[in-house]
């Protein structure tokens, strides 16, 4: 199926690039990791049976959780895929975040990194794998020391009982089960008999997050700490000239003033003392190569690249041919703007540089690459950082940059004590890897009877992969360019998708859903435009391009049925899209209304197949906010650029959903035992094409750019 | 030195005048439940109460917070109580969860002065808050069923 070659070709691509990065993916084994290994804590001593778990003699059970929480709910549902498996409920397990380690490399991106809305499907048979090997040794201890057959034996809730109902409690036989060998062929659970997997659970980090005690980033405190503010180039890759911080360090409770690799950092024993004296450290700055950069040049340089061709991404028959023959050709140019993260925790990280080793406490979406980071900037081989992950206000990619920890590690360096850095909003806005900014042409074909025969798009963009991994879309070109594009689902015998590359000299980065926001609004918007071409309506036209689609056609019946689809309340318009993601098969309707030239996103339904379920909620939950996440985006979301400043500062120029402009949201997840999709970030993209058909449907005007403040809609 | 009531406690603290109460509770008094997102009260991620009211503690300087009594969310209840509290448990709310502390004490906020909060009641208390994961949804279902908590219904 063509999904499942798209996902093999991708993993394939990532564990080439990740050998191409080389010194990134270091080797930390976990204490005690090998197989069957005890190690000692204290008075209690563990069974290790693998990476993930850590069994105590006091029958504690420790997790480590190899992804990232940044509101995505892997801190309950990767629990659940292991505790499926081991035998226990939810509430036995103690959920840590694992360290960097190579054990942790997601096996779908070839790094130890949360993203792409993998989590779920690298975690689907390695966790439960990991929970039955565990429940395997320990079964196998109880049963050797009642004399019995293992298969005999079974497990609740972290007791094992014997056929003759003598029990023993997991932690009575971890000192046993850690002398055995694992087993090397694990039968696992078929899906019928899930106890937790699929079953709605309780988040086990809500607590914690409505009584103030979950612990994040900025959050940390360690004793002796300080705390630092931080002086950037207010030009995008600009740098220090000369400064002076005499002022600054005569303020009170001012202990330094570093220089580092970002920028000057001022250290004081508050953070409002820091940011206070910050702001007198006077700095003469080199504005580098884009001091002169603005959003019509950016616009230009993308134009201006298109004029080539890029490289092909997808290729089915001849659409050059087809376009030359066809009875009717409709063809539009689409433009997004560079994007901001904004994750509400604004960038921290707390580094504590001592001569025996380094420690950083981070809200980081990448372990290794982390702690490869704070050992360059320490100085000191990376087997000297630990890297602590706490909990992360809002990641959608941010966290994946290591930006913020150079000079928190610097400037413990330079004061001898740890250090929390945080960076301000105006900090955090003006600083980000942004959505790169698109200019796309797609071009559709008819023939004389009406039917689509050709599919072309051309899309000009950057690629955040080679600014992360040089060299490694050379081979088969960068994949995470052309999502929701060349998986182009439609039955159109000529489709062609070609990707020019063009950098425009400042850093973009991966943000939710990465390529497919920028494809799927292009390609669905103008879907529409060629409906409207031959006087069709949306659902029709696309039901009969996606007859052998079945999954496809599942999710767009449904939303069209729950939606009622074409038949809106009064005053109320309908817009669709559908898109395959991640893995995730899903179709929107927006319901909208129109008033003082302004859109009104009233209602969003949302149909979709992700395959089996781990914590349905969740699934529920990551729509609900992938799409307001795509709204803020689509109608407020614009990074402007001056004289290489970002001109956007804080929440009141760059302007996020709030409660009174929230629609209703509703949900439908349908039954499904495809392999697990994504769904972390797939419904963030179809917001916005979903929307602009809507508007064209309430106003006639066809929107090819954003965001919505652009257009006064009457 | 600077006396404060906060959690129904009092406290003193050697900071600047013009230090804003947010840095005091989370870097003074380590009550780092209350956030920092904006620093312009844009966001609410830092609102506490001043007596009973929800302000945006990034904008009170601690020298103008006198004998007021400042609640945060350590306050709010001892042990995740407050129907709010239960509301947001019961509905699953939080995703990241960093700005639910402020969109509590708002929530909270407007539960005191109106039992019964209508749709329009809710977007007017709760727009200064910024939810980034949008969680918005929830927190308006929430919020009428604290109501109901509270009504003992």
């Amino acid at each position: 199926m063509a999904a499942d070659t798209a996902d093999i070709s991708r993993r394939d691509f990532l564990k080439s690039s990740a050998a191409v990065s080389g010194g990134l993916l270091i080797a930390i084994a976990l204490p005690g990791c090998k197989p069957a290994a005890m190690a000692t804590g204290g008075e209690t001593r563990y069974a290790t049976p693998n990476a993930w778990l850590r069994i105590g003699t006091d029958d504690s059970i420790t997790f480590y959780c190899d992804k990232s929480e940044m509101g995505q709910g892997v801190y309950t549902s990767l629990t659940m895929l292991v505790a499926e498996e081991l035998g226990v409920g939810l509430a036995r397990i103690d959920t840590q975040f694992a360290p960097p380690g190579d054990a942790y490399i997601n096996t779908l991106i070839g790094g130890q990194i949360t993203g792409g809305s993998t989590s779920v499907r690298d975690g689907w048979d390695k966790l439960r794998k990991a929970g039955a090997t565990a429940r395997t040794l320990l079964v196998t201890a109880a049963a050797n020391q009642w004399g019995v057959d293992a298969r005999n034996c079974r497990v609740e809730d972290g007791v094992i009982v014997s056929p003759h109902l003598d029990k023993l409690k997991f932690g009575e036989v971890a000192e046993a089960a850690a002398k055995l060998t694992p087993p090397k062929d694990i039968a696992l659970k078929p899906p019928a008999q899930f106890t937790l997997v699929g079953k709605a659970q309780k988040r086990k980090d809500t607590p914690s997050k409505v009584d103030g005690t979950c612990v994040y980033g900025i959050d940390v405190r360690l004793p002796g700490m300080l705390y630092a503010a931080l002086a950037q180039p207010p030009v995008l890759g600009g740098s220090v000239k000369t400064f002076n911080g005499e002022k600054a360090l005569a303020m009170p409770g001012v202990v330094a003033v570093v220089p580092t690799s970002s920028g000057i950092a001022v250290v004081a024993d508050s953070w409002w003392r820091a940011r206070k004296a910050r702001d007198a450290v006077t700095i003469e700055w080199d504005g580098g190569p884009n001091a002169a950069l603005n959003d019509a040049k950016i616009s230009q340089t993308l134009r201006k690249a298109s004029a080539d061709a890029g490289r092909i991404m997808r290729s089915d028959g001849d659409v050059a041919s087809a376009i030359k023959g066809a009875a009717k050709v409709v063809k539009a140019d689409y433009e997004l703007p560079l994007l901001a993260h904004a994750t509400l925790e604004p960038q921290n990280c707390t580094a504590d540089v001592r001569a025996d080793g380094v420690d950083i406490h981070v809200p980081t979406q990448v372990q290794q690459i982390a702690q490869a980071t704070a050992a360059k900037a320490a100085g000191v081989d990376v087997s000297k950082v630990k890297v602590h992950t706490t909990f992360l206000g809002g990641g959608f990619g941010r966290r994946l940059e290591v930006d913020f920890i150079p000079a928190a590690v610097e400037a413990s360096k330079a004061v001898k004590k740890p250090v929390k850095l945080v960076w301000t909003r105006e900090d955090d806005m003006t600083h980000d890897a942004y959505r790169p900014p698109a200019f796309d042409q797609v071009t559709g074909a008819f023939d004389d009877q009406g039917k689509l025969i050709a599919w072309k798009l051309h899309l000009t963009s950057c690629s955040i992969t080679e600014r992360f991994f040089p060299g490694s879309t050379e081979k088969n070109g960068d994949p995470f360019t052309v999502e929701a594009a060349a998986n182009y689902p439609y039955d159109v015998p000529n489709v062609q998708v070609d990707f020019k590359r063009q950098e425009i000299g400042i850093n973009v980065g991966f943000w939710r859903s990465v390529s497919h926001a920028l494809n799927c609004f292009v390609a669905e918007s103008f879907m529409d435009e060629l409906a409207v071409s031959q006087k069709k309506d949306s659902l029709t036209f696309r039901r009969a391009l996606l007859a052998k689609q079945p999954r496809y056609l599942r999710v767009l019946d449904l939303v069209a049925k729950e939606s009622r689809f074409g038949y809106p309340p009064k005053g109320r318009f309908h817009g669709l899209a559908v898109m395959e993601g991640y893995g995730t098969y899903m179709a929107q309707v927006a319901e909208i209304s129109m008033a003082d030239g302004k859109t009104q996103v009233n209602r969003v339904f949302c149909a979709l197949d992700c395959g089996m379920q781990v914590n349905p909620d969740t699934i529920v939950a990551q729509v609900e906010s992938s799409v307001i996440f795509g709204l803020s985006a689509l109608m407020w979301g614009e990074i402007n650029i001056q004289g290489g400043r970002v001109q956007q500062s804080n929440f009141d120029s760059y302007r996020v959903a709030r409660m009174n402009e929230a629609p209703r949201i509703d949900v439908y997840v349908l039954d499904s035992q495809e392999a697990p999709g994504g769904v972390g970030e797939p419904a963030t993209a179809l917001v916005a094409p979903a929307v602009c058909n809507a508007i064209y449907t309430a106003t006639g005007r066809r929107l090819r750019s954003l965001p919505l403040t652009r257009y006064k809609l009457a | 030195m600077t006396q404060l009531n906060v959690n129904g406690k009092a406290v003193e603290v050697d900071v600047d005048p013009d230090t804003p109460l947010l840095w005091v509770l989370r870097d003074t008094l380590g009550l780092t439940g209350t956030k920092f997102g904006c620093g312009m009260a844009l966001c609410g991620a830092c609102t506490v109460h001043l007596n009973g009211q929800a302000v945006r503690s990034c904008q009170v300087p601690v020298s103008s917070v006198g004998a007021q009594a400042v609640t945060t969310i350590e306050g709010l209840s001892a042990d995740r109580s407050h129907p709010v509290q239960q509301a947001w448990i019961e509905h699953d709310v939080p995703q990241c969860g960093y700005c639910q502390s402020g969109q509590i004490m708002s929530a909270s906020a407007l539960l005191a002065t109106t039992p019964k909060p209508t749709d329009a009641d809710i977007d007017a208390a709760m727009s200064g808050n910024i939810c980034r994961c949008g969680t918005y949804q929830r927190i308006r279902s929430a919020i009428r069923r604290a109501a109901e908590i509270k009504r003992g219904a």
